[in-house]
């Protein structure tokens, strides 16, 4: 154990009817923030990655619309870049933090464990700069005659 | 806690839930995997209409929409796997009717793939130049 990294905890029966066994659950600090973080963050994306994934690839005509007059058009709407920027966010997170925990189940020495956690999380950031920049800065009047 | 270190490099077995699991994961990593890409592409559009629809054509091909057919699977299984775990965690006594509420999710995800296929293989064929 002691060339380990920490186990995840192990479950405990809950509460409920007798002879049923909750989920396994953290206990407390930041695993069980990070739990609840998922399910918040994942009933959020239910809406915007499902939305986004339905209106770009699926509705009329799916991707082959999708050029630099359809972007610039759709990001005239401030509800769209708001719409496109929490999803980023969001998905970002969560899906780091996914990443983490299969890294928990499958990395375990510690140190490898760690580099391979900040790999991603290097990763995440720098494409949360470079999306958000994106998002909030794209000006298609640069490029008259375009939209 | 000593049965884990077994586990390690081998499938979680021991519960029906185990191939729902495996699924929540492989569609997980597809699906932050392939955002890394997008995020990348997406910001080209900063750099003007020329550079942005070179990259978007990409998009257009045939065997890349086969894949886009695929993602738009993983992102939906994960989504409604995902509500079937809030499910389990938030109503623990749901975990009576655990077989119900799988088959239940799985009817849910296949029901919503098929007009799904259908119109995304419309579009496949089409630029397959089978129309």
């Amino acid at each position: 154990m002691s060339v380990e990294a920490p186990e995840r905890p192990t479950p405990s029966p809950r509460g409920g009817s007798p002879g049923i066994r909750g989920r396994e659950r953290p206990v407390g600090g930041f695993e069980l923030w990070s739990w609840l973080f998922m399910r918040i963050s994942g009933l959020v994306l239910l809406i915007l990655a499902v939305g986004h994934v339905l209106i770009m690839h699926v509705w009329d005509d799916g991707v082959d619309r999708v050029n630099f007059g359809f972007v610039a058009a759709r990001w005239q709407s401030p509800f769209w870049r708001t719409w496109d920027w929490a999803l980023l966010v969001l998905a970002l997170i969560h899906g780091i933090n996914g990443l983490r925990i299969i890294v928990q189940d499958y990395v375990r020495w510690p140190a490898v464990r760690f580099a391979v956690d900040m790999a991603f999380l290097v990763i995440g950031f720098a494409l949360f700069v470079l999306g958000t920049v994106v998002v909030f800065t794209f000006d298609p009047s640069r490029w008259p005659g375009t939209v | 806690m000593a049965k884990r270190k077994s586990d390690v490099g081998t499938l979680y077995k021991g519960s029906p839930g185990q191939w729902s699991w495996l699924l929540h994961r492989i569609t997980g990593v597809a699906v932050i995997l392939f955002l890394f890409a997008h995020v990348v592409d997406t910001a080209v559009v900063g750099w003007g209409p020329e550079a942005y629809n070179r990259v978007v054509g990409v998009y257009h091909n045939w065997v890349v929409k086969l894949l886009e057919l695929g993602l738009v699977a993983a992102v939906l299984y994960h989504a409604i796997n995902g509500v079937k775990i809030m499910v389990f965690d938030f109503w623990p006594s749901s975990a009576r009717h655990m077989k119900g509420i799988a088959l239940a999710s799985t009817i849910v995800f296949v029901l919503s793939m098929i007009p799904i296929t259908i119109i995304m293989g419309h579009g496949i064929l089409d630029s397959a130049g089978v129309f």
